[in-house]
């Protein structure tokens, strides 16, 4: 069922596609029940359907299988709805949950095998996580919040509360810093919970459906925000979410799970324009294709009587941004890259995307 | 709940045959009509059989059991300096205990060592207890405390205060040294948990009376014995609720703190304690609670203080005495309640406050600190401060006034109270009782178990089979009885009036409101000093007994309903109203019916309550088994006797509680 096509990144990280991922997830599997990690092993279990596996063991398999690699400054995000099991696939990958089978490489180093200390160590230091409901310590003011992690390390007090103060202006939370969280709003107190992530300078930042809790408006600033520190920072970012618009809003790549599988993972536009399955399809089905999709996607051959002496565009540029250079062009746009012509998108392909927006696939 | 439903649903199964859907319609009458079958059997054989096979054992009588028991305890009062497990156990624990005790005892009330006063006098004690509240709590509760003390003082009890609040002192350090560990454990491990759950709910369920013989067996009457009793006793709560506050901190915030790498001691240490410290505070509150309820009636075990006075002046019908004494336990337990709960609210308080609060607060700390700490020293130098001045003149006057109200009561009221008294032991409990006494123990028990089985389920019978056969084991059976119908008697009254205050308060917020506080408050006061008032106004009869019992097991009943009653949702009741119910259809149809759980919570709560009051009663003249159990402590060769009663008592509360909450479990199923 898994699609993953091979495509160039859509935005910033394309230099780095070739490096070595910093995340590598082969055969991931956490199943929670009686002998559950006889599971994996057994390709007649493997094949049976979560309902037919919970009938026949008693257990739940929240992962099924799952392989991916994130590159080093991607967005990558975990898409799927309640019960997918993709918040519990983010904390396999710092064993919050123990897998049940399969590695987790992060920067070459199966973190599987890592014992107490060592995995204690890359939490320190490497990974840092962002929770949905805040998970913030109600006794302590917002830069003690933040500090925490650093005082877990064994940070003297003065260089924490210096480092956690850059932490909360960077965040946009000067002058909250003696707060307590209960006194601030949600978005707010989510600030913290990012701030907190960030202090530590870690390499990865993993974010388990951080604003689902939020209002919408508070939402949007908050995605704003993550893209901002994104650019700023660059860092890593796995991102857990179950809201298609915060995934393709933020997302270099998306993977969609559902009951624990992949079911497709690859940029926005593939997602859009070309679904792997029905569940994909019904998904992005009142996505506004013409702000996901590329002219690579609605390009056509050109034919014998196609002028071919129009303006040029990049295959990378989003519908919605072409359609005004290809209306006003009386002939039509030729889809360049590196010098060599890919296709050509005349009016009616830009129109059947713009106006055909509820027409499904 | 589902196991339970199935389980309990068993016996009605076996009766009838038909399928499901109209058998439960069946069901549902048969119930009622096969506990009034099981009632008219027996009612039917009473007076067939009225008189035989009563098992009554005579005041003076011992079975082979008590003397067994006496036999037991001459031995190890022989062996108590032989036997190895009492030379290296219980005589060290009683020997630490008891110089815990002294060292309280020499600080604040008894002479010490060398001079014949406390090393800190009564200006000194009440200058700490004022810190200490302002410290913790808030200048409120501080000049509470300061008043309360002061007012021990005048009232001429400053040194039988000073007792109850050292072993009080005593027996919360204690317990809370174990409690806490054991709470934050608990907490942490569902195994350990899962242990010790059935243990702290026997402790509970038990009257306060019960622990006090077996432990003079082990350490002795005396101060040792009662902080022992009392520290059992009183550390259950904190153990539940600093296992429930650990349980409940969010677990994202312990994820969280994983996810940044803390290790287990750094999460209990920065995230998991911090917490849960207001909570824990909240269990600290009812450890000394219950700890000053415990130290009051320990004095039946010869522990020094106000409950002795209490003891002493009850025995002798000296009501003047009894409640002065009494209002001075009630005075130490208003300010010990409102003292700890300031402080549990303390830490929401100040953090929400200015800044300019805290600076201030660290220097006005130390001067405070500063000026009780001259207090002190001035009380442990000068006898002036040292002991409380005058005679004790506002005690004298609150005994001769209640001295006088009692005498003018009883030559003005006693025509009101006695017909009163005469009506119901005449109409209810005499009845009641001589069916239960009566009635040969082999159809008691038999009635027993069959109700049992009707209302709580196969298991519930069984347990009130084990319980009925011991009970006749213990060789006390007949008082057994007497106990049991002024229990259920009580129980009746209870539930009567928490029906009525229950749904009052269930449906309006404004009544709630204002009876709320008084039920708080008499929930905090020590089952004892309830005694008091209902002697002055009905003598010394079982009926004082059950009159105090009923009053003090309302306000739990009263708050249960209410609560039962309130959380029916408002949609039902919207929808009944539209249908065109009236108030009363309203009640008895919609409101009641839901809060069924709620009522047999209550009965539950009830019982227990009332048990444990209807035992203590057997000090004002309800004889049976209370009277058993303190004859147990004062006379050597019916101590086999008392033990047997003690044992007895526990019996019966393990079968109400069984049958009761199965009975619960499966309404609210």
């Amino acid at each position: 069922m898994t699609t993953q096509t091979e495509v160039p990144q859509r935005r910033g990280t394309s230099q780095d596609s070739g490096s070595t991922p910093v995340i590598s997830v082969r055969r991931l599997w956490k199943v929670f029940g009686p002998k559950a990690d006889q599971v994996p092993d057994s390709e007649e279990l493997c094949g049976l359907t979560r309902r037919e596996l919970m009938d026949r063991t008693g257990c739940t398999a929240a992962v099924r299988d799952v392989h991916f690699d994130v590159s080093p400054g991607e967005v990558f995000v975990v898409m799927g709805l309640s019960g997918s099991g993709k918040s519990t696939l983010v904390r396999c990958l710092t064993r919050l949950i123990e897998p049940t089978a399969g590695e987790v490489v992060f920067e070459g180093e199966d973190i599987r095998q890592a014992d107490d200390k060592r995995l204690r160590d890359l939490r320190r230091r490497k990974f840092s996580m962002v929770f949905q409901h805040f998970g913030l310590l109600p006794h302590r003011r917002v830069v003690d919040n933040v500090a925490f992690g650093l005082e877990i390390r064994g940070m003297g007090r003065t260089e924490r509360v210096r480092r956690a103060q850059e932490v909360v202006e960077l965040v946009g939370l000067a002058g909250y810093e003696k707060s307590y969280p209960d006194q601030l709003s949600g978005g707010m107190q989510q600030r913290v919970g990012l701030a907190r992530a960030l202090a530590g300078d870690p390499d990865v930042l993993f974010f388990d459906e951080p604003f689902s809790a939020l209002d919408p408006l508070i939402r949007r600033d908050m995605q704003n925000e993550v893209i901002r520190l994104h650019h700023e920072v660059g860092k890593t970012m796995v991102f857990i979410t179950h809201d298609l618009s915060e995934a393709l809003k933020l997302g270099d790549r998306i993977l969609i799970m559902r009951d624990g599988k992949m079911v497709q993972c690859g940029t926005g536009d593939e997602l859009v324009g070309a679904p792997a399955d029905d569940y994909v399809r019904e998904f992005v089905k009142d996505v506004p294709r013409g702000d996901v999709l590329t002219l690579r996607w609605i390009m056509r051959p050109p034919a014998d009587g196609d002028a071919l002496d129009g303006p040029e565009l990049g295959p990378d540029v989003v519908v919605k941004e072409a359609t005004r250079a290809v209306l006003a062009a009386d002939k039509p746009v030729k889809v360049v890259e590196n010098g060599k012509l890919l296709g050509i998108v005349g009016d009616e392909e830009i129109l059947a995307v713009v106006a055909g927006q509820e027409g499904g696939a | 709940m589902t196991v339970a439903v199935e389980k309990t649903e068993k016996p009605q199964q076996t009766g009838a045959v038909e399928p499901p859907a109209p058998a439960r319609s069946v069901r549902k009458v048969s119930r009622s009509m096969v506990v009034g079958a099981i009632l008219l059997v027996w009612l039917v054989l009473f007076v067939v059989l009225r008189g035989k096979q009563t098992l009554v054992l005579g005041a003076a009588d011992l079975t082979d059991l008590h003397r067994w028991f006496n036999d037991v305890n001459d031995s190890i009062g022989a062996n108590r300096n032989s036997n190895p497990l009492f030379l290296y156990f219980f005589n060290e624990i009683r020997l630490v205990i008891d110089s815990l005790v002294t060292f309280v005892q020499e600080l604040i009330s008894q002479p010490s060592v060398g001079r014949p006063v406390p090393q800190i006098g009564w200006l000194g004690v009440v200058g700490i207890a004022g810190y200490v509240s302002w410290a913790v709590g808030n200048w409120r509760v501080a000049l509470l405390a300061v008043a309360g003390f002061t007012f021990l003082g005048l009232q001429g009890l400053w040194q039988e205060s000073m007792d109850t609040l050292a072993l009080t002192v005593s027996a919360v350090f204690v317990a809370l040294v174990f409690a806490i560990p054991l709470g934050v454990w608990a907490g942490l491990s569902d195994r350990f948990n899962r242990f010790v759950t059935p243990f702290l709910d026997l402790m509970q369920t038990m009257p306060t009376f019960v622990y006090l013989a077996p432990l003079t067996l082990f350490f002795q009457i005396g101060p040792a014995s009662a902080t022992i009793a009392t520290l059992i006793y009183a550390a259950p709560p904190t153990i539940r609720i600093t296992a429930h506050a650990i349980r409940s901190v969010p677990e994202t915030t312990v994820e969280a703190a994983d996810s940044l790498g803390a290790t287990r001691a750094q999460s209990l240490m920065k995230v998991l304690l911090p917490m849960s410290k207001r909570t824990v505070v909240m269990g600290v509150n009812q450890t000394i609670m219950a700890a000053l309820a415990m130290v009051t009636i320990a004095a039946l075990i010869d522990a020094p203080g106000l409950g002795k006075t209490v003891v002493q002046a009850l025995q002798t019908l000296d009501v003047g005495t009894a409640f002065n004494a009494g209002l001075a336990i009630v005075v130490m337990a208003i300010v010990l309640d409102r003292v700890t709960t300031a402080a549990s609210a303390r830490q929401e308080a100040a953090r929400l406050s200015k800044n300019r609060f805290i600076t201030w607060r660290r220097p006005l700390l130390a001067a405070g600190a500063a000026v009780t700490a001259v207090l002190a020293y001035l009380s442990h130098t000068y006898l002036w401060a040292a002991e409380f001045p005058g005679e004790g003149s506002t005690g004298s006057t609150i005994r001769s006034t209640a001295d006088s109200v009692t005498t003018w009561v009883q030559d003005n009221l006693s025509g009101v109270t006695n017909a009163f008294r005469d009506a119901l032991t005449n109409s209810l409990l005499n009845p009641f009782q001589a069916l239960l006494t009566d009635s040969p123990w082999w159809l008691v028990g038999a009635a027993l178990i069959a109700l049992a089985v009707v209302l709580g389920g196969r298991r519930a019978g069984i347990t009130t089979a084990v319980c009925v056969g011991l009970l006749v084991g213990t060789g006390v059976w007949s008082d057994g009885m007497t106990t049991l119908a002024s229990t259920l008697v009580a129980t009746v009254l209870v539930m009567l009036l928490g029906v009525v205050f229950g749904v009052w308060m269930g449906r309006s917020a404004l009544v709630d409101r204002l009876i709320r506080p008084t039920l708080d408050a008499a929930q905090v006061m020590p089952p004892f000093v309830y005694l008091v008032p209902f002697l002055a106004l009905f003598g010394a009869t079982r009926f004082t007994a059950i009159v105090a019992a009923v009053v003090y097991a309302a306000p739990v009943a009263m708050k249960i309903i209410a609560d039962g009653v309130r959380n029916v949702p408002a949609t039902t009741v919207e929808a009944a109203t539209s249908a065109g119910c009236n108030t009363w259809q309203i009640i008895t149809k919609v409101q009641l019916p839901m809060a069924r759980g709620a009522l047999t919570l209550a009965t539950n709560q009830g019982l227990i309550y009332v048990l444990s009051m209807v035992v203590v009663g057997g000090l004002v003249g309800a004889g049976a088994l209370g009277y058993d159990v303190v004859a147990g402590f004062s006379q050597g060769q019916l101590f086999g006797k008392g033990l047997a009663a003690g044992l007895a008592i526990v019996l019966l509360g393990v079968m109400f509680d069984r049958i009761t909450q199965a009975a619960a479990r499966r309404t609210s199923a």
